[in-house]
């Protein structure tokens, strides 16, 4: 990524955890979402002229950031700017609350950006309007490049304040680029915010990549290539862009995913038919098999405590999800629903797993509790599969296929995501067609 | 006159039977699947004469089939009067599942052809195997059809 260096200082100028009536509950469905005003901030006439972008523009730019954060939650409704009675550096040092009831806003966001010294320095305020109070006061410092990051982080925070989880804006979601016809697929690694904007090819598009994923630090990525037509793990340093073989198996490798600490890399090995578990200590180079079973064991999935690892396997004789102590011990089957399961991506909470589900023809993504129960299924499709979670574990990307006719025609890969509620299915816009996404956890923790 | 009515009924029913019969017992035009695995030639290409280069698999299974084992007993022959040639394996699997399950199930396919060829006196030596998982199609169409032509394990020369 281009920033290369931002500082984060984080001055709290009041923190008040006072009651409060905004509450939104993200549990169930909000089919009444709450009105907030989300004001341009102010920029500071002091500010540094850059280069960059339109100095002058940069507040409003922030807030139509946050703006459409919120509006793709479903659960905020953010009010039109023109109804807006107050100036942004007014509304920033005193609100006039009965100005922003007469609009219906709940919650009122305000602040102010100061370029100084080649540093981007921003303030902002939460507020509560019915109760005529403020919520959240913070400011952080960072580069003016970052000044999208400036909206992801300010929507986090407000919206932890006001959901009671932690947000899910500063990310990235890293995904398979797809281009070309149905049987000639040209794939490169994408990077985007999860907004979908600063997006970033990580690979040139002359061998297949498939299915890739962040590292914990998220600097790192593991992904499938089939470079010098050897399918094979590879790691990818996102700063430097240096790619780098997994191992030296003498097989297909497939399937990785990093341990919740980082060290290790979790993937399937193919040998002679047979497809088992395995891990490699990125440090030591130590592998360890995991699995050691006939069947196809593949899609590992670690807990978030690193105890415990889903996977599929076809032991059974079809695809279903199991889970094992994470030194491949006291394997035990959790799915026995008609059909078939893939997938399993345990949540980062730790609650539940998320699965890919096939039955009498039709694709499901749907969650369950960690021994099974509590089947729920999201959302039907004729292809969908792979779902992967925000780092607040409410939310799953996953990616859908279209039918396509005789020649391949009609066929488009798109990404999706959907609230674990079942609401809220949206797609997500990308340049290309795009498949195999997967969230990273939040940028600055 | 009952019995007359009595007999003309029971020519009806039989005449009727008769028909019907004929109807199921006739030849549908081609169905190119059989127990779900693709038996047509319209994909299949040849490594020489008579030796077509691929086999077809049902849904979810990579167990060779008896027209599966003969075409590989082809290739197997091929192969050991040819000694010079090697060949690499593909398995692909059809787009109705998921990814990385795709993957391996490719690999186990081009496993069983492999597995196959060296019952039949070819060195593993000459034999390599790669899976395609689901990422090339040979019938990019949605249909059953298309699917049945996608899985498969194709034989092809790598020298």
């Amino acid at each position: 990524m281009k920033k290369i260096f931002f500082i984060f200082l984080f001055f709290v100028i009041s923190f008040k955890n006072a009651y409060s009536l905004i509450k939104v509950d993200i549990t169930r469905g909000n089919l009444d979402p709450l009105p907030i005003a989300i004001s341009p901030l102010h920029v500071d006439s002091k500010s540094e002229k850059l280069s960059l972008f339109d100095t002058d523009k940069l507040g409003e730019e922030i807030s139509k950031v946050i703006e459409q954060n919120f509006r793709s939650t479903g659960l905020f409704n953010p009010l039109k700017k023109d109804s807006f009675v107050q100036k942004p550096d007014i509304a920033h040092l005193k609100p006039r609350f009965e100005d922003w009831r007469l609009i219906k806003a709940q919650a009122l966001i305000t602040g102010k950006v100061l370029i100084k010294n080649k540093k981007l320095k921003v303030e902002f305020r939460l507020w509560d309007t019915i109760a005529s109070k403020e919520m959240i006061a913070l400011s952080f410092t960072t580069t003016p490049p970052n000044w999208r990051r400036v909206a992801h982080i300010i929507s986090d925070k407000v919206y932890e304040r006001l959901t009671g989880e932690s947000g899910y804006f500063d990310t990235r979601i890293i995904y398979v680029s797809e281009t070309g016809p149905k049987d000639r697929r040209i794939k490169k690694l994408g990077l985007m915010d999860q907004d979908g904007y600063n997006v970033k090819y990580l690979t040139l598009g002359n061998e297949l990549v498939l299915t890739p994923r962040f590292n914990p630090a998220n600097q790192l990525i593991t992904y499938m290539s089939y470079f010098k037509n050897m399918p094979r793990v590879y790691l990818l340093d996102i700063e430097t862009g240096i790619q780098e073989v997994v191992g030296s198996f003498p097989g297909m490798t497939f399937a990785p995913r990093f341990s919740p600490d980082g060290k290790k890399i979790i993937m399937s090995f193919a040998k002679d038919g047979n497809s088992d578990i395995y891990t490699m200590d990125l440090k030591t180079r130590i592998v360890e098999k995991i699995t050691n079973h006939p069947s196809i064991d593949t899609s590992p999935s670690y807990s978030p405590d690193g105890k415990f690892i889903c996977f599929n396997s076809d032991r059974s004789g079809i695809q279903q999800i199991y889970v094992m102590r994470s030194d491949g011990t006291q394997v035990k089957r959790i799915t026995f629903g008609t059909g078939l399961y893939g997938t399993p991506v345990w949540s980062p909470r730790g609650d539940l797993i998320a699965f890919t589900k096939v039955r009498k023809g039709r694709f499901y993504i749907g969650v369950m509790r960690t021994d099974g129960t509590g089947e729920r299924l999201l959302t039907e499709n004729f292809y969908q599969e792979a779902p992967s979670w925000s780092p607040n574990g409410r939310v799953l990307v996953f990616y859908r296929e279209t039918k396509s006719g005789t020649k391949g025609e009609g066929f488009s890969a798109k990404l999706w995501s959907i609230d674990i509620t079942g609401y809220n299915e949206r797609q997500i816009k990308t340049e290309t067609d795009a498949s195999d996404p997967s969230w990273s956890s939040l940028l600055s923790k | 006159m009952r019995f007359n009515k009595a007999l003309r009924s029971l020519f009806i029913v039989l005449f009727s039977t008769l028909i019907i019969s004929a109807c199921s017992t006739a030849k549908k035009a081609a169905d190119p699947l059989k127990n779900d695995v693709y038996t047509g030639t319209e994909t299949v290409e040849y490594l020489a004469n008579g030796v077509p280069d691929r086999v077809f698999f049902a849904t979810n299974k990579f167990n060779l089939t008896t027209a599966a084992r003969d075409t590989l007993r082809k290739q197997a022959t091929w192969l050991r009067k040819n000694k010079k040639i090697t060949v690499t394996i593909e398995g692909h699997a059809d787009e109705r599942g998921t990814r990385e399950y795709n993957l391996a199930l490719g690999e186990r396919r081009a496993n069983s052809a492999k597995d196959y060829l060296m019952t039949y006196g070819v060195s593993g030596k000459r034999l390599s195997v790669i899976s395609y998982g689901k990422e090339r199609p040979v019938n990019p169409a949605s249909s059953p059809l298309a699917w049945s032509q996608n899985r498969r394990s194709v034989t092809v020369k790598a020298n």
